[in-house]
């Protein structure tokens, strides 16, 4: 939250724009990791050239934050797994990672896919849960930011999910029988070309749901946070800063919540529609 | 209505800013996103997912033999207390019988013991009895020779040589048959 405020400050006090673009800045990507006051890393930036089009490849901050989780969940599940050769009875952290584990198989996968296809659909929906929360806190830390409020962040685990669900109703169904059981049962057959788009469209929208659904949480409760501290020298007055304060922690508090509950919806949802391609007879 | 379109201008606003605004789609951090999950998605499939799941559908098949295994030895234990207390309590009732068999055949014993003694001291009573009045006989015959030579002997000593040895004691026999038994 320091840096946050020295840039606050900074861009208030200087008379710049003050309807929030500051705010905005603090929230999207950059190619600076911002370590004030003790200063600041200046990422490599470099674009690639393909067919013409110029793509940046750059390692701007949210990816390192993307790696920085992913290095912390590879390390937390590689030990939670190395702990069992140990004993079979969990310990520590270890404990609570199974009871996460657990809790996935349970309560996300059983009852919405099927006890048989634990194997093939846990590991990707146990990883996206962990890597989505851990993103989701490490926004939460000093000097972290946020990756899961990046649009292009929550559309690329949206794609991947995308390709799951399909990918398996596709397998479990066939190509054809898939596309065949996207139709309702029992529908009149001058509604079957309508129905079809309808539906087809239905396969879009859900993981554009799930797209603007993580990021849209995920970047209102820092807007609001760093709204409220910004009170304080929008007011410029240090008197509303008890209630700013306050406001700010309640409301950091329950994004330590949304952290968890998006995670949880995320992989809740994407299991739900691997669920639904498998089983199409719903 | 007016919020909804503040709140539009406020992400439409910042999107084409020289920086990137909120809605704007970085392909690069779309190639980073998916590049970074799928190693991700790898190494832990390969790495800790298995042996998670593993170790967990283990222990669980674990935990559920030790659990029928427990409700079995249970089951076990309460029969064994049940056949117990069955043996218990048919040997308290053998015990009971004996006991009451003992008694019986100790009371029955003691009867016949002291009906035997009984009848064993009437005999006795009998032969005693018996014998007292064979002696009583003896007796009153010895006496009785013994009265009828004191007798003769008297009245010899009367008569002296009046009547002869032989005739006397006739006499004296014809006077003792005479005499009242007893």
């Amino acid at each position: 939250m320091i840096d946050s405020t020295t840039a606050i400050r900074d861009t208030v006090t200087s008379g710049e724009n003050s309807s929030g673009s500051w705010i905005i800045e603090h929230i999207v990507d950059s190619n600076v990791l911002d370590f004030e006051p003790f200063g600041t890393i200046h990422l490599p930036s470099f674009e690639i050239n393909l067919f013409g089009l110029s793509i940046h490849l750059s390692i701007t901050k949210h990816v390192v934050f993307l790696w920085i989780a992913a290095i912390l969940v590879a390390f937390f599940l590689i030990y939670t797994a190395r702990s069992y050769k140990k004993s079979l009875i969990p310990r520590g952290i270890a404990n609570l990672i199974e009871m996460i584990i657990q809790f996935i198989r349970d309560e996300i996968v059983t009852p919405t896919i099927g006890e048989k296809y634990i194997p093939s659909f846990l590991p990707f929906l146990g990883t996206v849960f962990f890597f989505i929360l851990t993103c989701n806190l490490l926004g939460l830390l000093p000097y972290g930011a946020t990756a899961t409020s990046n649009i292009s962040v929550t559309a690329s685990l949206a794609l991947l999910s995308f390709l799951m669900i399909q990918l398996a109703g596709m397998k479990k169904n066939g190509v054809i029988g898939y596309f065949k059981g996207l139709i309702p049962h029992g529908v009149p057959v001058f509604l079957l070309p309508i129905m079809f788009v309808v539906e087809v469209l239905g396969l879009f929208t859900k993981p554009f749901a799930l797209m603007i659904r993580l990021f849209a949480n995920m970047t209102a409760g820092h807007v609001v946070i760093l709204a409220l501290i910004g009170l304080i020298f929008i007011l410029k007055t240090p008197f509303i800063s008890p209630v700013s304060i306050l406001f700010a922690l309640f409301i950091y508090l329950l994004e330590l919540l949304v952290a968890l509950i998006q995670a949880y919806i995320f992989t809740m949802l994407s299991s739900l529609f691997i669920g639904m391609a498998i089983h199409q007879e719903h | 209505m007016f919020s909804k379109i503040g709140l539009i201008n406020f992400l439409l606003l910042y999107s084409g800013g020289e920086k990137g605004g909120l809605l704007d789609v970085n392909p690069g951090l779309i190639f980073w996103t998916i590049i970074t999950f799928l190693i991700l998605l790898f190494i832990l499939k390969k790495t800790a997912w298995k042996p998670i799941l593993q170790a967990l559908k283990e222990r669980e098949d674990n935990i559920r033999a030790s659990l029928e295994k427990a409700e079995q030895a249970r089951k076990e234990a309460e029969e064994i207390l049940e056949k117990n207390r069955k043996n218990l309590s048919e040997a308290e009732e053998q015990v009971k019988k004996i006991i009451e068999e003992g008694r019986e055949y100790a009371s029955k014993l003691r009867n016949e013991i002291i009906s035997r003694a009984n009848v064993e001291a009437q005999k006795m009573l009998e032969n005693a009895k018996q014998e007292i009045e064979n002696k009583k006989q003896e007796a009153l015959i010895e006496l009785k020779g013994i009265v009828a030579d004191l007798s003769i002997q008297a009245a010899e000593k009367i008569l002296e040589e009046t009547l002869d040895k032989e005739k006397h004691k006739k006499l004296v026999e014809k006077l003792i048959q005479n005499l009242p038994k007893g």
